[in-house]
């Protein structure tokens, strides 16, 4: 196992180091190419996100300099990045791996995004050629283990964003979204964001009401909207069934007998408020009419602190499946590391029992059919009993870290070394070094 | 026999009860599952009940007893449609206890038949146990869809996001459910009323509007009229229109316990 991996987080570097390491999509492969051709690099790929860059990489010795990678590649000098990035090796970057595709390292744990992106680094990285068995197989895994997080654990199950608790508490509201009116009062970047979410959800329509109309009007077609006029505000709000405000006004700008009269107006079908502005937008006396149902920032960002709790929770669980996934691939990764020795430790000897056979039957002259089987199963037997204990400590060394120190003395006990260079082409000793 | 049945259908039954208090304080999947498949069960025996005592040749469905295991199925059957169409039990928090408590009425011992023996219009009188029975189901159904959603909206008010009572489904489903029920009901409740009227006056020859089940059946029907005009007109629901439901719901168990001494919607022996 001689996997690398290099990089910076949200957690490591701040923005301005992680904008200059960041990779365009379209560039990816280039930067794929670049370091597949660095000295040492058997294999790789690069991961590049708003949150994180980070280089994963099988050596041809387990010390590639991936450090002076980065230096070259985005002209950097060792002050300015080093003290930003992180390096793990072996089994520790295999569980940087694992944690990064679980979404575990994610500056929201267990986010669904992260997942999708390293999906597509991968590919990106698997077109150019970079990767092929050693990061196939680790990848493979990732995903697998980033999927049994996922359902074995409520990681991602709910939702830490307002705009997403929004719509959430929408659903509550209004099974369905489908088909619903939204009314964004005040254009900003946050109610933009909700109403985003909000459509994708299903909304159908939306009026946007603002003070100054012109901004009203440019974020109306963002959406396919409609603007109101800030004055025909309370006239045409009963026809929304979810608001979204955030204006600037210092005073409550919906009071109670607005919510009345929507009421009357709608039949009292329910109306869902959501009130992002400081101060409030929506008056608190308006929560107490039946169907009218108000969220302030606050209220948001408590579902939001809550569901983050529960998160951290969970991700607990979700790092203890992944120490065990990471034993699990490393025990089976050694064990791959012993099978060709193994593999070659059974032709030795088999070659030199046909050949004592053969030897032996030259002297013998003719023998009975009784009598090859008898000497058959007789050599047979020697030679089972001889590699047995050989094999069994190969596999028993193969979970553990003295694994290559047992192949190297019973290759060189054997000399299976040379004859195995000889005798097997390089790629069918990669075919059974990869085999599952 | 039919009543054997009966009881096992209770058995069945009692699983569902028992789900509808775990429900209000905890959620479970697998529990849902496991009253839905039982509630399933107790309508197969509950159904055979009926299906005999109807074959046996006797109009015993006169009977008072056999009228609440009528009623307690046909509630059954709306809670099951209620699920094939929105997916969820909840309705059951509120239908399992009122649909336990009838069979467990209906299933404790026969009844005598009396009323049929003066009844000259016996299809009148089946039309009319039928319609007022459906009528009666549909009550008990938008009852508990109005008290589950006087539940959610409390629950949404009070801006906890992870509480106990997270099966419920969303507000306007729940509305949809009650009010559906509602729409579907009151047509079988009045024509009930109307055919109850006929089988009443072809027997007697008048109608006795002081008599206290022609009253109170009057007054329900009213409330009912009450409840579907301020939701069809205004739209009503939440604490107004549970309020409303849960009158009518009385006024129905009061018309209900009328026949108990009713001078002439009596079934049990005097």
């Amino acid at each position: 196992m001689r996997f690398q991996l290099i990089g910076v987080n949200h957690n490591s570097a701040p923005l301005e180091v992680r904008e200059r390491l960041a990779i365009p999509e379209s560039r990816l492969p280039d930067a794929c190419r670049d370091l597949s051709a660095y000295p040492g690099i058997e294999e790789c790929m690069v991961i590049s996100t708003c949150n994180r860059v980070e280089i994963v990489a099988h050596t041809t010795n387990g010390h590639a300099d991936l450090r002076g990678f980065l230096h070259q590649h985005f002209h950097l000098k060792p002050e300015e990045l080093d003290a930003h990035l992180y390096e793990f090796r072996e089994k520790e970057a295999v569980r940087h791996l694992f944690r990064v595709a679980s979404s575990l390292d994610s500056m929201v744990v267990g986010e669904a995004q992260i997942l999708g992106q390293v999906k597509e680094a991968y590919a990106t990285a698997r077109a150019v050629g970079a990767v092929r068995g050693q990061l196939d197989q680790l990848f493979s895994r990732a995903f697998a283990v980033a999927k049994r997080v996922r359902s074995e654990t409520a990681v991602g199950s709910s939702s830490v964003s307002i705009a997403s608790v929004a719509v959430e508490l929408a659903k509550k509201i209004f099974g369905t979204l489908e088909g619903k009116t939204v009314f964004i009062v005040g254009a900003g970047k946050m109610s933009e964001l909700a109403a985003r979410h909000l459509m994708a959800h299903g909304c159908a329509s939306i009026f946007v009401a603002n003070r100054t109309y012109d901004r009203a009007i440019g974020l109306a077609q963002k959406f396919n909207g409609q603007a109101i006029r800030f004055d025909d505000l309370y006239s045409t709000c009963d026809r929304a069934d979810i608001v979204i405000t955030s204006t600037g006004s210092p005073h409550a700008i919906f009071r109670r007998e607005h919510g009345e009269q929507f009421l009357a107006r709608r039949k009292n079908r329910p109306m869902f408020f959501i009130d992002i502005a400081v101060p409030r937008d929506v008056s608190p006396d308006m929560a107490k009419l039946d169907g009218i149902f108000t969220y302030d920032i606050d209220d948001l960002q408590q579902a939001v602190s809550s569901h983050v709790a529960d998160r951290r929770k969970e991700a607990e669980l979700a790092e203890a499946i992944i120490t065990g996934e990471v034993e699990r691939f490393e025990a089976r990764l050694h064990t791959l590391d012993v099978v060709p020795t193994i593999v070659s430790l059974q032709d030795h000897l088999e070659t030199i029992r046909q050949a004592e056979i053969d030897r032996v039957r030259g002297r013998m002259g003719q023998l009975t059919p009784e009598q090859e089987i008898a000497i058959e199963a007789l050599t047979r037997g020697i030679i089972n009993k001889v590699m047995h204990t050989p094999i069994t400590t190969l596999k028993t060394a193969a979970k553990e870290s003295e694994a290559t120190t047992v192949v190297d003395v019973v290759r060189r006990l054997f000399n299976l070394h040379d004859k195995e260079k000889e005798a097997e082409p390089p790629a069918k000793k990669n075919e059974v070094g990869t085999r599952p | 026999m039919s009543l054997l049945w009966l009881r096992f259908a209770l058995g069945c039954y009692f699983i569902g009860l028992v789900y509808a208090f775990v429900a209000l304080t905890r959620t479970s999947d697998l529990f849902s599952r496991i009253a839905l498949h039982a509630a399933s069960l107790g309508m197969v025996f509950h159904f055979v009940s009926l299906a005999e005592l109807f074959l046996s040749g006797q109009v015993v469905w006169a009977s008072v007893h056999n009228g609440e295991s009528l009623l307690a199925f046909l509630s059954m059957t709306f809670f099951m449609i209620i699920y094939a169409i929105y997916q969820t039990t909840s309705p059951g928090v509120v239908v399992f206890p009122v649909v336990f408590f009838l069979t467990f009425v209906a299933a404790v011992d026969q009844q005598p038949v009396l009323l049929t023996q003066f009844v000259s219009h016996k299809g009148w009188l089946i039309a009319h146990i039928i319609l007022i029975f459906t009528g009666y189901a549909a009550l008990v159904l938008s009852f508990g869809a109005s008290l589950l959603y006087l539940l959610q909206e409390r629950r949404l008010k009070a801006k906890k996001s992870t509480s106990l009572i997270s099966f419920l489904p969303a507000l306007e489903v729940i509305d949809q459910i009650g009010y559906r029920s509602l729409l579907l009901g009151f047509p079988f409740m009045t024509l009930g009323l109307i055919t109850g009227s006929i089988v009443a006056i072809t027997t007697y020859g008048r109608m006795d509007f002081l008599d206290p089940k022609i009253l109170l059946s009057l007054l329900m029907w009213a409330v009912y009229m009450v409840m579907v005009f301020t939701r069809w007109n205004s739209g009503w629901r939440g604490r107004r229109a549970a309020f409303l439901a849960t009158f009518a719901f009385v006024a129905a168990l009061a018309a209900w316990a009328a026949n108990y001494f009713s001078a002439i919607h009596r079934f049990a022996a005097s």
